[in-house]
């Protein structure tokens, strides 16, 4: 019998970073991007007080951990297989052990950072 | 046939007992508006290369045996016409991504084992004589599958596919859509035997969506929705394994 594949771990990850990058980056980029350095809807509405403080409340929390663990999950799983896809083969699981680690390890910092501040 | 206009075909050979290596070798071929490609390869046979190979049968886009790479491109030569490549000219060139049997015939083993492997044919829950009548179906239960039992065996979607040209352990795309076309075929209970092969990382997980096999199918097959929903029933199977109630697999 054909070995179960773990690629459902990761493709879920991916799948579920995939509708963050889409609905929720653009909306994200628009407001810190443009519209806060415009002073849009009001000057200072993203002032370091006003976003440490939405850091540290629950939501805001796990809105942050929720939208940066699953981008970075989303990012690297593409990258790993694009980069199959140009021909990297050879050194490939240690290409996947920096990919998902750098994920890992960014999971871990932005949950370690946000419990800290909480 | 009223001929207008030449074209030139490079075409690819290569007869494995005397060549090192395929070269190529170009001729010119009178056409006609209805002239398809492969007319053009039959008047290169039939009057200027008796020893030049290759597979057809139907001429009519139904026995998948005609399948090339027409300027990089898989096509069936009987549905592609001489005219739409005039004034420039075509390369002719076996499927991408399988070995060469000779000049423009590739071998098809791969596939035809893979195919065998996905046991592509209707398992019954209990069988029936013939007597007891037909296995029913609602026109919605023969709508989810109907698109990939159109499938002829074609292999351009092969030729296509980059995950398969970089690890031809792929099952690929044609073996997975018929795959996915008996497990969601109301009649069929042979879905728990078929699961192991989808799950596998050969199965639906080389696949990284390029989506070309759905591209070039001449059958309007989508093997890209078939593996990509199985990536879905596997991930849940993933998931949910140990969820389902004891025995259910058997
Ligand atoms: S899925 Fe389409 S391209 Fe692939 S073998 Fe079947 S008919 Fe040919
Ligand atoms: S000759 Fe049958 S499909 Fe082209």
């Amino acid at each position: 019998m054909p070995k179960r594949s773990n690629e459902p771990v990761f493709w879920a990850l991916f799948g579920a970073g995939g509708v963050v990058a889409a609905f929720v980056l653009p909306a994200l980029i628009v407001v810190t991007g443009l519209a806060a350095p415009l002073g849009l809807p009001s000057p200072g509405v993203l002032s370091y007080e006003r976003v440490s403080a939405f850091a540290a409340s629950l939501p805001g929390a796990a809105f942050l951990f929720v939208v940066i663990s699953l981008s970075l999950w989303h990012g690297f799983h593409r990258i790993y297989h694009s980069l199959h896809e140009l021909g990297v083969h050879r050194g490939l699981s240690v290409v996947r052990v920096l990919c998902y680690g750098t994920a890992l390890a960014g999971t871990a910092l932005t949950a370690y950072l946000l419990v800290t501040a909480i | 046939m009223a001929t207008h206009d030449e074209i030139e075909i490079e075409v690819l050979r290569y007869h494995p007992e005397t060549d090192s290596e395929p070269s190529y070798r170009t001729y010119r071929v009178p056409f006609a508006h209805e002239t398809s490609v492969l007319q053009g390869l039959q008047y290169i046979k039939d009057r200027l290369d008796g020893s030049l190979t290759f597979r057809w049968s139907c001429r009519m886009a139904i026995c998948g045996s005609c399948g090339m790479m027409i300027n990089g491109v898989p096509n069936l030569t009987c549905s592609a016409f001489l005219r739409e490549y005039h004034p420039g000219k075509l390369r002719i060139e076996p499927l991408a991504h399988l070995p060469i049997e000779r000049d423009l015939a590739v071998d098809q083993t791969d596939f035809l084992e893979k195919l065998a492997s996905i046991q592509p044919y209707i398992i019954p829950a209990e069988s029936k004589a013939v007597d007891e009548g037909p296995f029913t179906q609602t026109p919605a239960q023969r709508e989810r599958f109907y698109q990939y039992s159109e499938c002829i065996n074609c292999l351009l979607c092969y030729a296509a596919c980059p995950q398969y040209g970089l690890d031809s352990g792929f099952l690929g795309p044609a073996a997975l859509a018929l795959l996915h076309r008996y497990n969601s075929d109301s009649r069929d209970v042979g879905k728990a035997d078929r699961m192991p092969i989808v799950n596998a990382q050969e199965g639906v997980w080389a696949c990284t969506l390029v989506g070309y096999c759905s591209e070039v199918c001449p059958k309007g097959v989508d093997p890209a929705s078939a593996v990509n929903r199985n990536k879905v029933i596997s991930t849940l199977d993933y998931f949910f394994r140990f969820m389902a109630p004891r025995g259910a697999s058997e």
